[in-house]
Parts: C-alpha cells; sequence; structure tokens
C-alpha cells in the first residue's frame, strides 16, 4: 500500500469563539448523517479551529461551507495504540526519534481500540516509521 | 475660459452672493456685528474677512432659517441625516434644480458618458440628495435611467444584467456587496464599464478592488447637501483627484485648528462657499472633510483639483494623543490580501484609562490553512502593519467571513465606547 493511502483528510473549521457555533457545526453534520469519529479544539485569541475526523470528509465540508464556515482540509494520520497505559508514549518516542515534528495530536477511543491522530510535519516520512516499527496505521479509505 | 476670466466671474458672483444672504437675518446679523459690507470684497481673497458658517448654524435655523427666497419660490426640499440632534434643512429653487443637475450632467460627461449609456442609480432616493441629484443630472445628458434605489441585491443585480446597465451610482460599500451577491450568482456583469462611487471616503485599494471584481473604471464623487448635494467634485478619467467646477464654488483649504488657510499640498478641512446659490446661499461654508489642494495641473486640462478625501474631521480618533483617520486602518488592511473587504473599529478605555482600540477583520476563506498557527501568524502580521502606518499598537480580532455588518448607505465601522463606561 502506498503512503498516501495512509493520509487522511481532517476537516477544520475557523470559528469564533461566541457561543453556539460547535453547536451549529455538530448540528449541520448531524443533518447531513456525517459521522465524527473525533474532534478537537485548538483556541488561540478570540478565535479557534475546530478539528474534525469523519466518516464522509467531502460531505461535511460541502454542507458546512454551504452554513458559512470557512473550512479547510488538513492531512493527519492515525496509528493505533495499545489502550493501556504507555501508548501514546510509545508513538511519540518513536516519531521523536525519527526526528518528526508532532504539530498536534488527539485522540479516540473505539470499539476497535484507541486511535491516536497526529499532524506531523513530514507525514510520509511519520508513515514509513511507522510501519517500520510495526505499528497499525488506518487507511483513508476507513474514513470515505 | 482663461484664468483671469473665471477670477473675475467667481468675483462677481461672490458679490451677487453676499447680496442674496443679506435676506437671511442670520447673515444679516453676523455680517453687521462683523462690520462687513458687501463692498468689502474686492478681490478674491477678500473672502477670508468673512466669517465661517458651520453645519451647528444651520441646525440652530431649523427648518427653514437659511432660506433666501420666499417659500413660495422653494421647490424641493432635502435634509442632511442628523446624527446628533435635528436634520438640516436644505431648500432648492427652480434655477437651482437646474443648477445642479448641470454640474452632475457635466460630471458624468467628465467620465466618458452619453445618452447612449443605460445608468442605474443605486443609492437611497428620498431625502438623500445622491438619488434624485444623480438622477436629474442623467436624464439632462439623455441617459437611459433605471432608479434603483438600495436594496433587493439581486434584482439589482438582474437589472443590470437584463437592462445592459453601463454605468453604476453607489456608496463604495454597496459596490462591494454588489460584487460579492454577482459572484454568489456567477455573474461578471459584462454590460458594465463606469461606476461612480461616493457619499464615503473610499481607498485606492478599494478603487483597485472594485474595478477589477465589477470590470468597471471607478470614480469618486464628492458632495454635501448643503452644497446641493452630489456634484460638488468629481474624478475625471486620470482618476488622480478630484475637479471642482470654480464657477459654482469658491474653494479654501483651512487648517481645522485654527482656520487659517493652507496652501497647495497641505492638508486640512475644506471650505466652499457655494456662487450660484439661490435659495440657500451660504459664506465659507465648513464642510468637515479632509482634503488638499494639488500642486501640479491635471494633465486632462481641466481646473484645479482636491486630493481624494482622506477623512472627517469629526472621525479623526484620538487613541493615546495620536491622530487616527479610519481611512488609514481602511488603507492598510485592503493592501492585505488575506483580509476581507469589511471590517469594524471598536476604541474603549481600559481600567488604566488607556484607550484600546480593536479591529475586526474577517480573513478571505482561500487564506484559511486549517491551522491555528497560520492564523496567529496572520493576525501578529496585521498587527505590525497597523502599527507601522499609525504609530500605534492594536488588538486584530479575526472573525468568520461574512460575519461582519455589510453597509447599504453611509458605512458606520467606528464604535467609540469611551464615553460609556
Ligand atoms: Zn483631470
Amino acid at each position: 500500500m502506498a503512503a498516501n493511502e495512509y493520509i487522511i483528510r481532517q476537516i477544520s473549521v475557523f470559528s469564533e469563539n461566541r457561543p453556539g457555533r460547535l453547536a451549529a457545526i455538530a448540528h449541520a453534520l448531524e443533518e447531513e448523517r456525517v459521522n465524527i469519529f473525533a474532534f478537537s479544539i485548538a483556541e488561540a485569541s478570540g478565535f479557534g479551529v475546530v478539528r474534525a475526523l469523519v466518516d464522509h470528509p467531502a460531505r461535511a465540508h460541502e454542507r458546512l461551507t454551504k452554513d458559512g464556515f470557512n473550512v479547510a482540509f488538513t492531512d493527519v494520520i492515525a496509528v493505533r495504540m495499545r489502550d493501556e497505559p504507555g501508548g501514546l508514549y510509545e508513538v511519540a518516542r518513536l516519531l521523536g526519534e525519527a526526528g518528526i515534528n508532532i504539530e498536534y495530536s488527539y485522540a479516540y477511543s473505539g470499539p476497535d481500540g484507541a486511535v491516536l491522530i497526529l499532524r506531523v510535519d513530514r507525514p510520509e516520512a511519520a508513515i514509513a516509521a511507522i510501519t517500520a516499527a510495526g505499528k497499525e496505521l488506518i487507511p483513508s479509505s476507513a474514513f470515505a | 475660459m482663461r484664468p483671469a476670466d473665471l477670477e473675475a466671474l467667481q468675483l462677481r458672483r461672490l458679490r451677487e452672493t453676499l447680496e442674496r444672504v443679506g435676506n437671511v437675518p442670520f447673515y444679516r446679523e453676523l455680517l453687521a456685528r462683523e462690520g462687513i459690507r458687501p463692498g468689502d470684497i474686492r478681490t478674491l481673497d477678500d473672502v477670508r474677512k468673512l466669517p465661517f458658517t458651520e453645519k451647528q448654524d444651520l441646525r440652530d435655523g431649523y427648518p427653514f432659517g437659511f432660506f433666501a427666497v420666499p417659500r413660495a419660490q422653494v421647490v424641493r426640499i432635502h435634509t442632511t441625516s442628523g446624527t446628533t440632534g435635528k436634520p438640516t434643512v436644505v431648500g432648492y429653487t427652480a434655477g437651482d434644480l437646474d443648477h445642479w443637475s448641470d454640474l452632475i450632467a457635466r460630471n458624468m460627461t467628465m467620465v466618458g458618458l452619453t445618452a447612449d449609456d443605460v445608468f442605474q442609480n443605486s443609492v437611497n432616493y428620498g431625502m438623500f440628495t445622491g438619488g434624485l441629484g444623480f438622477h436629474y443630472g442623467a436624464e439632462k445628458i439623455g441617459m437611459t435611467t433605471v432608479p434603483a434605489g438600495t436594496g433587493n441585491t439581486r434584482r439589482q443585480i438582474e437589472m443590470i444584467d437584463d437592462f445592459g446597465v453601463t454605468a453604476l451610482h453607489c456608496t463604495p460599500s454597496y459596490a462591494m456587496h454588489l460584487a460579492e451577491v454577482a459572484e454568489e450568482m456567477g455573474s461578471d456583469l459584462p454590460s458594465l464599464r463606469v461606476g461612480m462611487f461616493g457619499a464615503e471616503p473610499w481607498s485606492d485599494a478599494t478603487r483597485a478592488e472594485l474595478q477589477d471584481r465589477l470590470g468597471v473604471a471607478a470614480f469618486d464623487s464628492y458632495g454635501l447637501s448643503e452644497l446641493y448635494g452630489p456634484g460638488v467634485a468629481f474624478e475625471c478619467q486620470e482618476q488622480d483627484g478630484l475637479h471642482i467646477w470654480h464657477d459654482s464654488y469658491l474653494v479654501e483649504i483651512v487648517d481645522p485648528a485654527t482656520g487659517e488657510p493652507l496652501g497647495p499640498g497641505e492638508r486640512g478641512e475644506l471650505v466652499v462657499t457655494p456662487l450660484v446659490k439661490e435659495a440657500m446661499p451660504l459664506i465659507r461654508y465648513r464642510t468637515g472633510d479632509i482634503t488638499m489642494l494639488l500642486e501640479d495641473d491635471c494633465p486632462c486640462g481641466r481646473t484645479r483639483r482636491v486630493a481624494r478625501f482622506s477623512g472627517r474631521v469629526d472621525d479623526m480618533l484620538i487613541i493615546r494623543g495620536i491622530n487616527v483617520f479610519p481611512s488609514q486602518i481602511e488603507h492598510v488592511l485592503m493592501a492585505l490580501p488575506e483580509v476581507g473587504d469589511q471590517f469594524m473599529v471598536y476604541v474603549d478605555r481600559d481600567e488604566h484609562h488607556l484607550d484600546e482600540m480593536t479591529i475586526e477583520v474577517e480573513i478571505k476563506r482561500q487564506f484559511f490553512s486549517g491551522e491555528l498557527a497560520d492564523l496567529a501568524r496572520l493576525q501578529a502580521k496585521i498587527v505590525r502593519a497597523l502599527r507601522d502606518a499609525l504609530e500605534l499598537r492594536t488588538h486584530v480580532r479575526l472573525v468568520e467571513p461574512g460575519s461582519l455588518p455589510r453597509f447599504e448607505g453611509k458605512a458606520r465601522r467606528v464604535v467609540d465606547r469611551r464615553g460609556c463606561l
């Protein structure tokens, strides 16, 4: 499988820090029957970015844009972790040793175990390092 | 007309104006108090012996105190929007309406419009002078005139396309809104070629954007109701400064603080003595608008120009002792490609009694990368650009595209909250 099979499109939504914006995003996605696997909110002074991993990124992008939101796709990768203490450390150390910088990460825990979502500066190198260490990456086909 | 002939005409009309204001009790008393008689005005420079007329004087004369003719000779009334207190009433004789529409017709001819053009007038009709003023000027040329007014923007765009409108008059902020909606509707307004924008100051960056998005040559129009309305000053095809019709208006630039005259190249307040007004003649009217006389002659060969207007004497914000014009802020923002067309300025006083200026800007959709770090970098870049231009530290808030107010008519982008603690 080629490296880009593991590059997943995260939905990133620009949002002001004011009441109701997150609810509006969630409601729009619900109406589109888009399932949210995971999300995180990153905040600065007065504004933030809502990041979400969803099962139908294209549909989510279209609907949120139609609703007036400023939406972009961001490339991330997703690694299956051991759902026990030390699971996160293992992946972080692996990437650190390969000289790959983690810009941000968040995780979710599903029926198939815990998944770590990573935004890294060099996704191809990260995919190579993770695969070489025998860890399992979630293919992008799981999110389309 | 040779300069000497123009000056002789101006002097004759100035004296006639002085005779006419003798019918207005305010001026009769004012000139008597100052000991000035019409015979004292021997040269054009003698105009400086005359006192100024302020906006407040006109308000005090509400409603008809400044009429110099019997009311039966007044055929129309306009008012100016009063932000504080009563509006100001402006009256016109039949002769005034003829002069006024003639000035507008001259301006529209200057930018190349003829009876072959189709003209859409997308400003407020009614009491605002921009509606009927442009309307009659356009009809005088023989243009096919569409009195569109404001609002229902999608219908406005349909009319431009269906009627083959070639020339548009509106405020620059409404023009920006029209451009946005036209783009949403997928029309690039192929028939439009001339845009005339006025009633609020706008920057050269806005001009570049309007020309690009609407496919027009964009011309600046200046006027105020007290001086008839639009048509006092207008850009020619050089798009570099506004021509004033000196046979109809005597122009001075003064220091707003001292009232002392300023020379070409010195920025100050425009003071105008209209020379042909009948119903409501005025002496040295302080417009409150900031501009300067340009030193060089226009390549088009017409008479002396003023620079594009750079704000109002009373819009000038004093932030921590520094003079700031909202037009300067607009200028900075429009030069940044990542920033949208709209902005708002809030001025507050913090707990240490220091002035704080917060500027809200929309980022353009295509510049959102999805990364918070990029947004923070952009925010810092805007703060830096504003600091360099204003010599002032400001707060910048990035807001979602489409979330700032769109203005139809005069834009109110500055909210000064220092008074309301
Ligand atoms: Zn010219």
